[in-house]
């Protein structure tokens, strides 16, 4: 096959923000330039330097919780992580993905169907994930992640139109 | 006020009166921030994004706390780079600024009076609950958020749900506000209070110490803020509004605990929700017992430590590690005797801090070590080797496993003095 397929990458369930990127390898500690590396270092040495640009991270309930070190999504948007699917997501990071722009989609039947080293093809505007001839939609996110995500980041939004999305409209 | 609080819950009043209108659990609000927390690991992030991506933008500086603690003092070059980078900003732009020694940034934050009833706290530390002890709304958010409210002076949230956690009866003799915490972690889990606010009432006795225990940990199942209502003589010394108060609101849930059934408790590595009676792991070897932290580094903590080792010595295969969450703990500790006591004991004190917490400095475990501590985090690899364990508890419980060099539990039920 000769178009370009993204690895799914799965996790299981309370994948931690020290999972995602230790605290001693925090960019603070070791370099901006070289935090990434250190990706699941812990849990998955392999990953850092096996991961590929586009790859998706699949994973169970409470995806990202711990720390609001926004240091660690910023190593998976360094290693240029596609997208993270999983059941649900810790709150902050949460919004750090959001502010990031790395799209997160909460579907609980769809990661029981992504299995690790699956090849996929799969675009954020298009809405779907696709495995040779299956073809899976992921859910629409909210108007106010929708504004937000069209403009690339809140940061994005605010520089832009020095408001926050909604802002002016809400009172 | 022109608009109507009647049956809000405390997260509703606040984000309704900051935002000038009745808002209820899922609207979406901007609001003012009263105070914003960046501490030393975040802050280089927050420059850059201020300086790159906001032009440089700062809307209320005495408003911006910078707080020098998480590796402090400086553990490597790197670390002392960034430091120096961000004393700079901070009086270049006359942000204030917390320098090493000086503590823990959510204890200097509640010493410094930067977080009071009714504000808006948000902090670059997910502990940053902890403001809920003040009935501050405090939540910790990522350096991009961050660095957006130190621009903008406003930030946006989704109004929470309400979890309340009633609580009943009286907690028998050694059983602390961390066993409580512990507890309602263990009620709700890991992922119980998601995007919720929890309110804990039937705390009216709670110290301050104490609140902020209970606060502190309500990260830990997941939620956004967690406040203690401003009722009882611990807000004697604030400020508290009229329209703060405690109403019959619309909680999404109510989960009653019945203090009178508790026992000191351990979270077992490698997640805080697993929590389970001391009893379950008594004798099992510790080679590092750590005081300290947000959760459990005050001066009611080093007291009750010391209550249980005076007069006595700390296990020969046990180290214990003691740093105290502020500059001013330190100095009370030293005052009446307290410090002495611990020394006198075998402690061994580090520069009032994070210490080894997030495993950076002062004290990081080896692999097969085991530590109990009085810390906030038990994940894997998370003060540490990844092959490290460590068990999360009250500081009585890390004073009894120092003197038994393994996990035990005090001997005497009436320890802590006016705990």
């Amino acid at each position: 096959m000769s178009e370009c397929l993204q690895r799914i990458w799965r996790f299981g369930d309370s994948i931690n923000t020290d999972d995602i990127l230790p605290g001693k390898y925090a960019p603070f500690m070791v370099g901006e330039t070289e935090f990434q590396r250190y990706a699941f270092a812990h849990l998955r040495p392999e990953f850092a330097a096996d991961v590929r640009p586009g790859d998706i991270l699949v994973g169970g309930r409470n995806w990202g919780l711990g720390s609001s070190r926004e240091y660690a999504p910023q190593a998976l948007k360094k290693l240029g992580i596609g997208a993270i699917i999983a059941k649900s997501f810790a709150r902050i990071h949460y919004r750090n993905l959001l502010n990031l722009g790395i799209p997160a989609f909460e579907a609980p039947e769809l990661v029981e169907l992504l299995q690790d080293g699956d090849n996929v093809r799969y675009e954020w505007a298009e809405g779907i994930v696709h495995r040779g001839a299956e073809s899976f939609s992921l859910p629409k996110p909210p108007l106010f992640l929708h504004e937000v995500l069209a403009e690339g980041s809140v940061l994005a939004y605010y520089k832009k139109y020095k408001k926050f999305p909604g802002e002016g409209r809400l009172s | 006020m022109t608009y109507d609080l009647k049956g809000l819950t405390l997260a509703e009043r606040i984000l309704s009166v900051r935002s000038g209108r009745r808002v209820k659990a899922g609207d979406l609000v901007v609001v003012p921030v009263d105070q914003v927390m960046v501490v030393d690991s975040i802050a280089p992030s927050v420059i850059r994004l201020l300086k790159e991506e906001l032009a440089g933008e700062i809307r209320y500086p005495e408003r911006v706390s910078f707080v020098i603690d998480h590796v402090a003092p400086a553990a490597n070059v790197e670390v002392a780079t960034t430091q120096k980078q961000v004393r700079e900003f901070a009086r270049e732009h006359q942000i204030n600024l917390f320098d090493v020694g000086r503590g823990i940034c959510h204890q200097v934050l509640i010493e410094e009076r930067l977080a009071q009833p009714g504000w808006v706290v948000v902090g670059s530390d997910s502990h940053s609950t902890i403001y809920g002890a003040v009935g501050a709304f405090g939540t910790g958010m990522g350096a991009t958020d961050i660095a957006l409210a130190v621009a903008s002076g406003r930030t946006w949230f989704r109004v929470p749900e309400t979890v309340r956690i009633l609580f009943k009866g009286s907690r028998p003799a050694g059983v602390t506000a961390k066993d409580i915490a512990l507890e309602v972690v263990r009620v709700l889990t890991a992922d119980g209070a998601t995007y919720a606010s929890i309110e804990y009432h039937g705390t009216e006795t709670f110290s301050l110490s104490e609140r902020m225990t209970l606060a502190n940990l309500a990260v830990e199942a997941g939620a956004k803020v967690g406040l203690v209502p401003t009722v009882g003589e611990a807000l004697g010394a604030y400020e508290v509004p009229d329209w703060l108060a405690v109403d019959e609101a619309s909680y999404e849930t109510t989960v009653e605990i019945d203090l009178s059934g508790l026992r000191p408790s351990l979270s077992v590595p490698f997640f805080v929700d697993n929590v389970h009676p001391v009893e379950n792991h008594l004798g099992v070897p510790v080679d590092q017992v750590f005081v300290g932290t947000c959760t459990n580094g005050r001066l009611d903590d080093l007291r009750a430590v010391a209550a249980i080792l005076e007069g006595r010595r700390v296990a020969e295969r046990t180290r214990l590690l003691i740093i105290p969450a502020s500059s001013t703990v330190l100095e009370q500790a030293v005052a009446d005797g307290t410090v002495a006591t611990l020394l006198a004991a075998g402690a061994v004190f580090g520069t009032p801090g994070c210490g080894p917490c997030m495993g950076r400095h002062m004290g990081v475990l080896a692999p097969g070590e085991v530590c109990v501590s009085t810390s906030n985090r038990n994940f894997m690899g998370r003060m540490g080797s990844p092959e490290a364990k460590i068990f999360l508890a009250s500081p009585e419980v890390a004073a009894a496993s120092a003197l038994a060099g393994a996990i035990a539990l005090p001997e005497t039920p009436s320890f802590g003095g006016d705990r």
